[in-house]
């Protein structure tokens, strides 16, 4: 997983709310295979029924191009736990994602993917959305600041936790093998407490 | 210190505790993991790819539902989906030794519906599968929560996870239901009055005089939606109907196993006076039946309302959403949603697809016709609620009316298996989704209750059910 300090980049806006998993990665494009998902983000947002691009879509305007920051509306992300949401949100070069309210497993999702999404209240992102014309943002990570093109700096908060797997690049498998002991102890004290929750092996 | 007085969640929280990490992470002890035809084959393959090894697979069990045709004759390649996953999915499940309900197998169904039917989730386990609805199962007073495939990934090789800790909200329904509404009505209505994200963040305990007086399939409806109020964990605290329920089936524990587990089980409720971080009360006495008129389950109303303005009083990222919604409907503002034509009506998927759902739609079916015009579905959800259905003659009373009587799956609820509504038709649908292309490209997806979806059946048109004299 690609490590995450700091962000310096335009930000693209998409005030739309209730973005859902299924807009971001369409059920038929998932096992479409190639680029695809990446492709296909967003479909129905970004194209028309007869397959033509919508020149609206917000993501795809020039001023935009190379955009690494993403200001969304509230539950961004909201739906399913298919994490190729995650993938194509990224595949399109966004490393943050900033809205009122994320989807709980999409959140969890990006983490685990070098993605923050960042929660700021409504007023806040309203606000940084309107300053993303083609200027720069600058998040950092360690600090826990986005310098917005006003000058002004606005703080984030985020899991001290999930704020270091992103600067070491690391998600939890490597944590969660290393306590293999623990695990262990875990599940025999767990044997005797409730053996009913339990099944033998090749059962 | 953990607090003396604990909420539901609490308590199962605290018994699948490895360790506390601090920043409000835990290592979550996973007591059952679900796979299914998506979510498995591919990772299973990561799996074999890391070079980790699954560490219990007596714990872990497959069933394929997403992308499985429903047809009577289906196969593997009735369908190019399933014809791919399927060879995959089976031969995965085999290398790894995880006991998997084949198709063909009277206990293949919808993940969610087998899980809890087979005794495989218990009260008081932790239950994680692929799938965002397992929220379902937690109305067995359950942990359950669905995960991304990195989380399975990490679950398979280590029977445990990273969770960060939800706060805890409680929603109490009182009241007696009116007669044609029921547990969809209750979860909707919930939905629209406090919104999609209004549960983001929280694990919800559903409780209430109204909830206590569910059966158990309606209890899955209330906690297969708590995800769509934005809230990954729904729960339930059991009583003697999940007891008897769960006790049925043939994994649950048997003899003295089963006396412990009634023990530990009886424990699994909020104490009198725990602290939850936030309460809704909601009385249900006069509440209508509910539909959705736009793209997110947060557009709902009664069904004898008006569809809404999408101005009026609201943000614009709001008012973008729902011009959006308005427009993808094909729908005006001030417009009744009763009397929508209808060309489609799906009784099905993790939502409602158990046979008090089916036996609440054959209700309104019996001896009557389905409109011309429309397509009409029902498809159980499993082998074994089929036989039941079957056994009550359910299957007749669908078939003389008109309704194709189909195999377990998913189904029209997600498309994958190529069950779809086709761009610009309308369907009325017992799913969770109304999402944009959630039933195939361009499709308009009205939710509702599987009552409501059975008398849009017959009308040709979205209607209220209770002007169905035997609803």
């Amino acid at each position: 997983m690609e490590r995450l300090e700091r962000v310096r980049g335009i930000a693209a806006s998409l005030p739309v709310e209730n973005v859902d998993t299924d807009t971001i990665t369409p059920m038929h494009r998932i096992l479409e295979g190639g680029d695809a998902l990446v492709r296909y983000a967003f479909e129905p947002l970004r194209f028309h029924e007869d397959g033509s691009r919508n020149p609206d879509f917000p993501l795809d305007q020039p001023r935009y191009e190379g955009a690494k920051i993403l200001i969304a509306g509230a539950n961004f992300g909201c739906g399913s736990s298919r994490e190729t949401a995650v993938w194509a949100v990224a595949g399109m070069g966004f490393r943050v994602l900033i809205a009122p309210s994320f989807g709980d497993i999409f959140f969890q999702n990006a983490f685990k993917n070098g993605m923050l999404p960042i929660v700021l209240p409504q007023g806040t992102v309203e606000h940084l959305a309107r300053l993303a014309d083609g200027a720069a943002f600058e998040v950092d990570l360690a600090t826990q600041t986005i310098q917005a093109p006003d000058g002004r700096t606005t703080p984030f908060e985020v899991n001290a936790f999930r704020k270091q797997g992103l600067l070491r690049g690391a998600d939890d498998l490597e944590l969660v093998l290393d306590r293999a002991e623990a695990i262990r102890t875990f599940q025999a004290r767990d044997r005797a407490a409730r053996p009913w929750a339990w099944r033998e092996p090749g059962s | 210190m953990k607090s003396a007085r604990r909420t539901l969640f609490e308590k199962l929280w605290d018994a699948h505790e490895i360790e506390d990490l601090g920043d409000g992470l835990g290592l979550i002890h996973i007591d059952r993991h679900l796979l299914h035809d998506l979510s498995g084959p591919f990772s299973l393959r990561a799996l074999r790819e890391r070079g980790l090894p699954l560490a219990h697979p007596e714990l872990t069990f497959a069933v394929p539902d997403h992308g499985v045709a429903t047809d009577p004759d289906r196969r593997d390649d009735s369908n190019p989906n399933s014809a791919k996953l399927l060879p995959l999915f089976r031969q995965s499940c085999a290398d790894f030794g995880v006991t998997l309900f084949d198709l063909g197998d009277v206990r293949q169904g919808i993940v969610h519906v087998v899980g809890p039917e087979l005794g495989i989730s218990l009260p008081g386990t932790s239950v994680v599968c692929g799938d965002s609805h397992t929220c379902t199962q937690g109305a067995l007073g359950a942990l359950a929560w669905g995960i991304g495939s990195t989380e399975i990934t990490q679950a398979l090789a280590t029977q445990a996870l990273v969770i960060e800790k939800p706060r805890t909200m409680r929603v109490d329904f009182e009241g007696e239901l009116p007669p044609g509404v029921g547990a969809k009505d209750l979860i909707l209505h919930l939905i629209g009055r406090h919104g999609a994200n209004g549960g983001t963040g929280y694990a919800v305990e559903f409780a209430g005089a109204t909830v206590r007086a569910l059966p158990m399939e309606g209890r899955m409806t209330l906690c297969n939606l708590a995800i769509e109020f934005g809230a990954r964990f729904g729960l339930i605290a059991p009583d003697e109907q999940t007891f008897a329920f769960v006790e049925s089936g043939p994994y649950a524990p048997k003899g003295e196993a089963l006396a412990r587990a009634s023990a530990d089980w009886r424990a699994l409720a909020s104490d009198e006076g725990a602290r939850f971080d936030r309460t809704i009360a909601i009385d249900v006495s006069l509440l209508a039946p509910q539909i959705t008129w736009g793209t997110s389950p947060e557009h709902v109303i009664g069904v004898g309302e008006r569809v809404p303005e999408p101005a009026a009083g609201r943000d614009a990222a709001t008012r973008e959403a729902r011009e959006a919604a308005l427009d993808y409907m094909d729908l005006r503002p001030g417009a009744p949603i009763e009397g929508l034509a209808i060309q489609h009506v799906f009784i099905g998927s993790c939502s409602n697809s158990r046979l008090s759902d089916l036996a609440a739609a054959a209700r309104v079916v019996r001896g009557r016709k389905v409109a011309e015009g429309v397509r009409a579905f029902v498809v159980p959800g499993s082998g074994l609620v089929k036989q039941q259905a079957e056994a009550e003659g359910l299957d007749r009373v669908f078939l003389d009316a008109g309704f194709e009587w189909r195999e377990p799956g998913c189904s029209m609820c997600m498309s994958m298996n190529g069950d779809r509504v086709p761009a610009g038709e309308r369907c009325v649908s017992t799913s969770n989704r109304n999402f944009v292309g959630r039933q195939g490209p361009g499709a308009r997806t009205h939710l509702a209750s599987p009552a409501m979806a059975a008398a849009a059946a017959i009308e040709g048109r979205i209607c209220d059910v209770r002007r169905f004299e035997n609803a």
